[in-house]
């Protein structure tokens, strides 16, 4: 039986899903990438978290910058590098090498640098330790042959004292680093890219090498906000979530009791599917407004409407959604998924929600997010999405434009857990509504097909006065 | 040629009593006494003993001589074996 590989939380959201734990304990991690991508932020963040949330002491070694000027950019962060130190969490060094000043006359090495790294080790005990940019070393010391063989001493030298190190490096054209660090770090190595998509910056972070563990290989996007660094997706779930018993109303009596009187289970996802103008919005702002009047927070992610407009046009409806906004229950986040593809997209949506803490969402719609994720990666994104959702007990009602194709031209009908159809009847004389539910798990519900009506007073359902029809039949 | 310095303020930073230890605090005795006249104080430091002074020089290779006066500050790497190299790191020798 071969031991498990003992990992370290970084305390990245994202990050230690990803890596299936964090990175390797004891040793060092090279986090590469080009100039502005975030690795002293990633590098700052695992030593933060660290010291914050673990208890365990870090030591920070600039070669870069002044701790300083350091502790103001991260300051943003709400990062306290001082008082951490001060409660003896965190020592730090600023290594400056200036290269002009140094003249060489025989044989050295870098024997001041170790005895610094384990004075600051040992004054505060530390067990995590960020060297950054390792690069600085190269251009400061003027014999590059001593600055390698005292990088593999130096990296034994961590290893030997188990110290969970992240070391940055600067990117090489046409290799991860510069300076070729990956030859010594055998462990992890992780890559973060920083490009414009359609005028979108884009920030991205890969595992490219996690020795003796599986992790996630893909590019996931990254973000850095007032918050830190968040990487998405996070791993899928999967059906580990508790299901509730609890039932949240649709916002509509009538819909709640075609739902075996009750209305959607807490944490569900619904998929409310329908052609353009069957009133589809109506019905999301119906549960929005219900959710918030509960004393809830809703968010409300609408892409082909500003916030303005879906106030306006609720407003025609019954439905006074300005009261929930002005409370700060209702959040309504408008944006075009074709501007950021889908990727970071979702990954905004899942910062969103994560900052907002809502017990409901509403997607409107969710056809528009999968439309602009071009490549394969779209069905599971969706999926993470509405898991990470049901994994926080968080109702989701997903709007989707129904094409001639089906649901929504993206198979996620299976992963919902209620769909409610939407469809528009055409006579000669007039132009009707009709809602059924296709399928509620858990729920005896309705099979009846209903007419509705969107009033000034809001939506009414109503039977239909001549046929009951089995909508079971008509998927 | 720029007038000659009053004073000579040289520290030397070793690691315990190695011969390449040894071998610097040596030389540099040696080139002081034989170029600066009198004119020079030298301080050895040990940093097995005083780790906390590395980081106040910036010392990171060993051994370092640190030229603290005369300015502008200037550090010579290595065991000072090579003697005039190391003059014209004090600036006593012009650089050739």
């Amino acid at each position: 039986m071969v031991e498990q590989l003992r990992k370290v939380p970084t305390g990245i959201a994202g990050l230690d899903e990803l890596t299936r734990g964090g990175l390797p304990a004891g040793r060092p991690t090279l986090v590469c990438g080009g100039p502005g991508c975030g690795k002293t932020l990633l590098a700052t963040t695992f030593l933060v978290r660290g010291a914050v949330d673990r208890g365990e002491p870090g030591l920070l070694v600039s070669f870069d910058e002044r701790i300083d000027d350091l502790g103001v950019n991260v300051a943003s962060l709400g990062f306290d590098l001082p008082s951490l130190e001060e409660r003896g969490l965190l020592s730090t060094d600023y290594v400056k090498i200036e290269r002009q000043e140094i003249h060489e006359t025989g044989e050295y090495d870098l024997e001041a640098l170790f005895i610094r790294l384990d004075y600051a080790v040992r004054t505060v005990g530390a067990r995590r330790v960020v060297l950054d940019t390792i690069d600085t070393l190269f251009a400061g010391i003027p014999n590059e042959a001593v600055v390698r063989s005292e990088l593999r001493r130096l990296f034994d030298w961590l290893k030997d004292r188990k110290l969970t190190t992240v070391i940055t490096a600067e990117r090489g054209e046409g290799s991860l680093t510069r300076n070729g660090i990956e030859e010594y770090v055998s462990d992890c190595v992780i890559l973060l890219d920083h490009r414009i998509i359609d005028d979108l910056s884009t920030r991205r972070l890969r595992v490219v090498k996690y020795r003796g563990t599986s992790h996630g290989t893909n590019e996931y996007p990254f973000l850095i906000d007032a918050q830190g660094i968040t990487v998405v997706p996070i791993t899928s779930i999967g059906l580990s979530h508790v299901a509730s018993d609890e039932t949240v109303s649709s916002g509509l009596p009538e819909l709640d009791a075609m739902l075996g009187g009750k209305g959607y289970f807490k944490g569900s996802s619904i998929l409310l599917s329908g052609g353009p103008g069957t009133g589809k919005t109506t019905i999301g702002a119906h549960f929005a407004e219900a959710t918030c009047r509960r004393g809830e927070r809703c968010l409300y992610f609408s892409f082909e409407e500003s916030p303005s407009q879906l106030v306006r046009n609720m407003r025609s409806a019954g439905i006074d959604l300005q009261p929930c906004i002005d409370q700060g229950l209702l959040l309504s986040q408008a944006s075009r998924p074709s501007v950021g593809g889908f990727e970071m997209h979702l990954a905004l949506m899942l910062k969103a929600v994560r900052d907002f803490r809502p017990s409901a969402v509403v997607v409107d719609p969710f056809s528009a997010l999968v439309a602009s994720g071009a490549h394969y990666q779209a069905h599971s994104m969706a999926l993470r999405f509405t898991d990470y959702l049901k994994s926080h007990a968080i109702t989701a009602l997903y709007l989707s434009l129904e094409d001639t194709e089906g649901a929504t031209g993206l198979d996620v009908s299976s992963i919902m857990d209620t769909w409610i159809v939407l469809r528009n009847m055409r006579s000669d004389t007039d132009l009707s509504r009709r809602l059924h539910i296709v399928k509620a798990r858990g729920i005896a519900h309705s099979n009846e097909v209903r007419r509705m009506e969107i009033t000034e007073g809001g939506i009414r359902l109503s039977d239909l006065p001549q046929t009951k029809a089995h909508a079971g039949q008509e998927r | 040629m720029p007038s000659e310095p009053e004073h000579w303020d040289l520290r030397l930073y070793v690691a315990g009593h190695t011969d390449k230890s040894l071998r610097a605090i040596n030389n540099l005795k040696r080139i002081c006494k034989e170029h600066l006249n009198g004119k020079y104080t030298i301080e050895v430091i040990d940093l097995i003993e005083k780790p906390q002074l590395a980081a106040g020089d910036q010392i990171v290779a060993l051994p370092t001589l640190v030229r603290r006066l005369p300015e502008p500050i200037k550090k010579i790497l290595g065991d000072l074996s090579n003697q005039e190299r190391v003059l014209v790191g004090l600036d006593v020798r012009p650089q050739a």
